[in-house]
């Protein structure tokens, strides 16, 4: 049986293997759709919409989407470039992203995809919402601030029998990700460590160790987000 | 052709920005051929005494002077530039927009750990002293800026090659390695 399925993204022809999807296809062939919730190993769930591409002229989020036979994938165009931009843009007026102040600045994704789509301001006003810290837990500091809600946390940060540290609290606009409080009290040091690496800004930050990198040798700094996919 | 003229001024900030403009090193030499200064820190000229070509705010909207001097150059500056994260988003400032300005007060002149000369527990209320803003505002929410330049400080290369962009007229490119935001 043929596993191999044959498709276009901006006119280019990619072969993938059937059941990956246009993201994981993409990148296996260098071309490189930004992603910001999607994260290795996880179901993708296509909440941040930073991987919208167009198919058949219809916006599908790439990460979700399985690749098929023929499939027609617009994804470097004006249109999408600009789209992706203002999707940016929202997550940082919508936050406090004060990345002067920021441990994980230079590493930050969200931060590294205003870089790559050159966000010199967005384009909404800022809300400054406010919001809290939850530094209870002896490991992490849980702010609220940076968080974009992309769950990777909640999906990756489990403890031995599969319990989740990080959960949903309330609804609506006032969601949050809350650390549980009782198992953040013995957090294990490498998996407080795991937290903040997988969180793709500066949400959940570890403990005791700050600004440990010097500017310029920052993952973002010289190059930006998604040149190592890019061949 | 006549030199172009700058004016600049720091409102909410540190001047780290203008700290950053003298670290285009031997180049300044280059830019006093190419532009003149008016208002700004630079010269100490208080006052505008003509029509200025580019204006750079450093800084946000924290007080009522802030919002003055930044309606001031817009009325007398053509192109306005938005000069680092202050001016763009209101910057570390800005950190205190979600607490209200009473609490900031209270704590800076009362409450603080390091408050010991404040005897008489007194809140600054002089007529003299600008309002302090309910919060602090990027300078594009209170007038129009046709500019940005980001970083914290905006590395030199960028104000240098976007004053000589501006100044010259000519399309500046951006770097991947000067747009940072910190």
């Amino acid at each position: 049986m043929n596993n191999t399925v044959k498709f276009k993204i901006d006119g280019n022809i990619v072969t993938a293997e059937k059941g990956q999807t246009i993201v994981e296809a993409a990148h296996a062939a260098g071309i490189y759709i930004p992603t910001l919730c999607n994260f290795k190993g996880v179901k993708p769930k296509g909440c941040c919409r930073m991987c919208s591409v167009k198919i058949n002229s219809r916006y599908m989020t790439a990460c979700t989407t399985p690749v098929s036979d023929g499939m027609e994938v617009e994804n470097n165009i004006d249109e999408l470039v600009d789209m992706r931009k203002s999707i940016i843009e929202l997550m940082f007026v919508s936050g406090n992203h004060f990345c002067p102040s920021c441990e994980k600045s230079g590493n930050c994704e969200l931060q590294a995809l205003g870089y790559r789509y050159q966000m010199l301001v967005p384009r909404f006003p800022f809300s400054f919402p406010q919001k809290g810290i939850d530094a209870s837990s002896p490991k992490i500091m849980k702010d609220q601030n940076r968080c974009i809600m992309c769950k990777r946390c909640m999906k990756t940060i489990k403890d031995e029998n599969g319990k989740n540290y990080f959960a949903f609290k309330n609804r609506s606009n006032k969601v949050e990700v809350v650390l549980d409080a009782e198992m953040g009290k013995t957090m294990p040091d490498d998996l407080a460590k795991l937290a903040m690496e997988n969180c793709p800004v500066g949400s959940i930050i570890y403990k005791e160790i700050g600004y440990n990198e010097p500017i310029g040798t920052r993952k973002y700094d010289k190059t930006p987000i998604g040149s190592e996919i890019e061949v | 052709m006549s030199k172009k003229i700058i004016a600049t001024t720091s409102l909410a900030g540190c001047f780290g920005c203008h700290m950053s403009i003298l670290d285009i090193d031997e180049r300044i030499l280059q830019l006093i051929e190419l532009v003149e200064f008016n208002k700004s820190p630079v010269d100490d000229i208080k006052k505008f005494t003509k029509q200025v070509d580019i204006g750079i705010i450093e800084g946000g909207c924290c007080n009522s002077e802030n919002v003055e001097v930044l309606k001031y150059f817009r009325e007398n500056c053509n192109i306005l530039v938005s000069l680092g994260e202050c001016a763009i988003m209101g910057g570390l400032p800005a950190m205190r927009n979600g607490i209200p300005v009473e609490e900031c007060l209270q704590e800076a002149y009362l409450d603080g750990p390091t408050v010991s000369l404040n005897k008489e527990k007194i809140l600054p209320n002089d007529p003299e002293l600008p309002m302090i803003l309910e919060k602090v505002f990027p300078c594009h929410e209170v007038v129009k800026v046709d500019y940005f330049l980001p970083g914290c400080p905006p590395r030199a290369d960028l104000i240098w090659d976007a004053l000589v962009a501006l100044v010259t007229g000519n399309e500046m490119d951006l770097p991947y390695e000067v747009v940072k935001f910190d």
